[in-house]
């Protein structure tokens, strides 16, 4: 029996004028770990929605075709019958804990199996331990920082035991180390209980590694179906938008297989010799902040000693100075917790630092990790004058409502309307923008943020994603426990650590501080006799 | 609506007994009409509000009380037209007739206002410390799609208090900030779209063929017999010794030893199960 059998099937949203799948036909067997890749609207949502069932049952619409889950027919069974086999795991870990305590959460999904009190206690202290979650069990869900409400709804997700866990975008809203963990949870569930993972995630370059197979998707079609190397040599020529980092250096050199992970691609180029001797960052970062730049007499934003103190709680910043000068494209990075939100809502005015203070040469923009916060109107037309919206790219969306518009088009519109007015602002901050962004969302968002910065803006972007951090950054400040731990270029910040580095520069060992295939394959490919001689 | 998990004797209660031992309090507070004894209460509930880690939120639950206080006091000084003890002529007053201010209409809504002090004290305290999921856990075996729906609803309060404020921050990002209807749509909009999540994540959790949940056995602790013997003796003292105190026409009561008695009776009672700290992490 299948984990997931899908035969013909096609799907249309109420009202959507395209189907969201189209006639898939695919067999995931038991045990099986399967990322699903594909660009915003691919469908990959979609399919996970069908794998627990609540596409169609929960959201209606139009359903055609053959779909079994571990033996269940979808016709004749509801995502509450499913969730006996199915666990389900979504992006968003706020709205996925309904309990008020993590040990109720964990109960809540026995309990709706009607299980005996022992079997429910059994239950919850087996998945709190095989998932860590001991510590937590007693703590009350509102007290959890993302990460723990992340782990605290798998384990809910677990509890019963299901045959098949589904997973969509689980690590977006997770720090670098916290989304690791949870990667390698997933592993050990797939190898250790039999588990079988479906997982979509823009960021491949973190679960491939741990994927046996992946399906690519694109407007609701299979365009690519293979194990991870072979995906990436299909991406390389088909898609280069879902290519990882690894794949397109490896692949830039003419050397083959593609590579899945950090290890596979550092051993093609190990045995290439091309994989440079010092795999200690040969550019030793700098951990502490320039004091030259506090000076800079240019500086649009200046924190002088911010600190933010909680009333019987903790300090969130303690004694930040930080000063950004015009057309400076500072990234901040750090764990959940750091205080890279803080800081940037003490940049906007938006807290008031209770000791310290905030100077600002003009006015700050600040857009939210949630753009949909800001629209207050029907129409998109409405949220903007025709101008903006013409500036935005949005024109031809203006009839349309805020909140149907795409996630890149809402990010857009909302950085549009906090950018708009006169006079133009100068210190643009993001937080978090580019959760559940694609590859090109991405690219398009670094280069506005570049194009901003030429117009002399500076701007300041907290982001837990060091590739987009390197896709635009000139300058990158390292945050933990609300102190400055490192403040510098993004060369020395990027390629010298484990999890705040971009998988060119864990491959290639911080070497020479080395962020993007694009510097590396300017440095490697140096000597183009020496890459030709161990092709 | 802000339940902490605390290291404390109430914390450490089952829910149920938690929520008995508040009401005990409610109770007394409504059938004691004895201001000293009713001041002793309030003292009582500060201290055990203290003793259960929660003595700020149960303090700060005079923000809410006292201007309804205020209120009551007022009110019922203007509107009573009973009591013997005239303090004040404040004269004619139109379709209202003539307003006297007595001393007895004065003492009596002082007398209600601590009452109401007392109450949203008692039920800041059980806010704090009684474990709601527990609380409703145990009622789902009478009505199960009711208390979970109180369950969730007990989980939204906090999450769309966060939201508001989230969006109210976005709000005041904008050059043009909405005003204050717009802003109420956007979160009215939001907590629908936060409805929908949740309602997505209950089906996936296996809501949708829920059962009615099998009866737990639990021993009982040291903490679940003393918080449930103080609801039974402050029950037992509010309703059979409630030391009588009459307002109208004139003020008559004692503030003798029996009342005093009574008083370091219900103290007693709503303090000594704080006194024992064995076992309270849960």
């Amino acid at each position: 029996m299948n984990a997931l059998e899908l035969a013909g099937v096609s799907y249309t949203y109420p009202q959507a004028p395209v189907p969201a799948l189209r006639e898939l036909t695919l067999e995931i067997a038991q045990g099986e770990f399967v990322v699903l890749a594909g660009g915003s609207a691919a469908g990959k949502s979609t399919l996970l929605g069908v794998a627990c069932g609540l596409v169609p049952h929960f959201h209606g619409g139009r359903f055609d075709g053959r779909a079994e889950i571990c033996g269940m027919s979808l016709r004749d069974h509801g995502p509450a019958a499913l969730a006996a086999e199915v666990g389900t795991l979504f992006q968003d870990p706020e709205t996925q804990v309904v309990m008020g305590t993590v040990r109720a959460e964990l109960a809540f999904p026995l309990e709706n199996r009607g299980h005996s009190a022992v079997a429910v206690a059994r239950g919850v202290e087996e998945v709190a331990l095989a998932l860590g979650i001991e510590s937590l069990l007693e703590r009350s869900t509102v007290e959890l920082s993302g990460g723990e409400c992340q782990r605290v709804a798998l384990g809910a997700a677990l509890a019963g035991r299901p045959r098949l866990l589904v997973l969509d975008e689980p690590t977006s809203q997770l720090d670098p180390v916290a989304g690791d963990e949870l990667l390698g949870l997933l592993r050990r569930l797939n190898e250790e209980w039999g588990t079988t993972i479906v997982l979509a995630e823009h960021r491949l370059e973190r679960c491939l590694g741990a994927a046996d197979r992946v399906i690519a998707l694109d407007r609701g079609e299979i365009v690519c179906d293979a194990a991870p190397s072979g995906f990436l040599e299909w991406a390389h020529d088909a898609a280069t938008a879902l290519e990882t980092p690894g794949a397109t250096l490896v692949a830039g050199l003419g050397l083959t297989p593609a590579p899945a992970g950090v290890k596979q691609a550092r051993a093609t180029l190990r045995a290439a010799g091309l994989l440079p001797e010092a795999t200690a960052p040969a550019v030793a970062p700098r951990h502490e902040p320039r004091r030259r730049r506090r000076r800079t007499p240019a500086a649009s934003l200046r924190l002088r000693h911010v600190w933010h103190e909680l009333s019987d709680g903790p300090a969130i910043l303690a004694g930040v100075s930080l000063s950004v000068a015009a057309g400076e494209r500072v990234v901040l990075l750090g764990r959940n917790g750091a205080g890279k939100s803080t800081l940037l809502r003490h940049a906007a005015g938006l807290a008031q630092p209770t000791r310290g203070r905030v100077e600002r040469t003009g006015r700050v923009a600040l857009l939210l990790q949630n753009p949909g916060d800001y629209f207050i109107h029907d129409r998109v037309g409405d949220e903007l004058d025709g101008a903006g919206l013409a500036r935005a790219g949005l024109g031809a969306l203006a009839d349309r409502h805020p909140r149907d518009c795409s996630g890149g088009e809402r990010q857009r519109l909302a950085l549009a309307i906090v950018t708009a007015g006169e006079p133009p602002p100068a210190v643009l901050c993001l937080d978090e923008p580019t959760r559940g962004m694609d590859r090109a969302a991405k690219a398009t968002l670094a280069g506005e943020l570049i194009d901003w910065s030429e117009r002399g803006v500076a701007v300041v972007v907290a982001t837990h994603d060091p590739e987009f951090a390197a896709a635009f950054a000139t300058r990158a400040v390292l945050l933990a426990d609300g102190r400055v731990l490192a403040d510098s270029i993004p060369a020395d910040l990027l390629s010298g650590g484990w999890y705040f580095a971009t998988e060119t520069a864990r491959i290639l060992g911080g070497h020479r501080g080395i962020l993007t295939p694009a510097q590396a394959l300017a440095e490697l490919s140096a000597d183009p006799a020496a890459v030709e001689a161990h092709r | 609506m802000n339940y902490l998990r605390r290291a404390s004797p109430l914390h450490a209660t089952r829910a149920g007994v938690g929520a008995a031992y508040c009401a005990a309090i409610v109770l007394a507070a409504l059938v004691i009409p004895n201001p000293l004894v009713l001041g002793v209460l309030a003292v009582a509930l500060l201290v055990a509000g203290a003793g259960a880690g929660a003595g700020g939120r149960v303090a700060r639950s005079l923000y809410l009380s006292a201007p309804m206080a205020v209120l009551i006091v007022l009110v019922n000084a203007l509107v009573s037209r009973e009591g013997l003890t005239v303090i004040a002529r404040l004269g004619d007053a139109g379709p209202l007739g003539q307003i006297d201010i007595t001393l007895e209409a004065v003492a009596y809504g002082a007398k209600e206002a601590l009452v109401l002090i007392v109450i949203i004290a008692a039920c800041a305290l059980a806010s704090a410390a009684v474990d709601p999921d527990e609380l409703l856990r145990s009622l789902r075996r009478v009505s199960f799609r009711s208390a979970l729906t109180a369950t969730i609803a007990t989980r939204m309060v906090p999450l769309l208090a966060l939201d508001a404020r989230r969006i109210g921050d976005a709000q005041r990002c904008r050059p043009d900030p909405g005003g204050r209807l717009a802003v109420m749509r956007a979160i009215t909009a939001n907590a629908l779209d936060r409805s929908l999540d949740v309602a997505a994540t209950l089906e996936v959790r296996g809501y949708g063929s829920a059962r009615r949940p099998a009866r737990a056995h639990r021993p009982w602790s040291r903490h679940d017999l003393a918080f449930a013997g103080s609801a039974l003796a402050i029950a037992v003292l509010a309703l059979a010794l409630r030391a009588p105190f009459a307002f109208y026409p004139s003020i008559h009561g004692s503030f003798g030893v029996r009342t005093w008695a009574l008083a370091a009776a219900i103290a007693f009672a709503a303090l000594a199960p704080f006194m024992q700290r064995r076992g309270i992490m849960r």
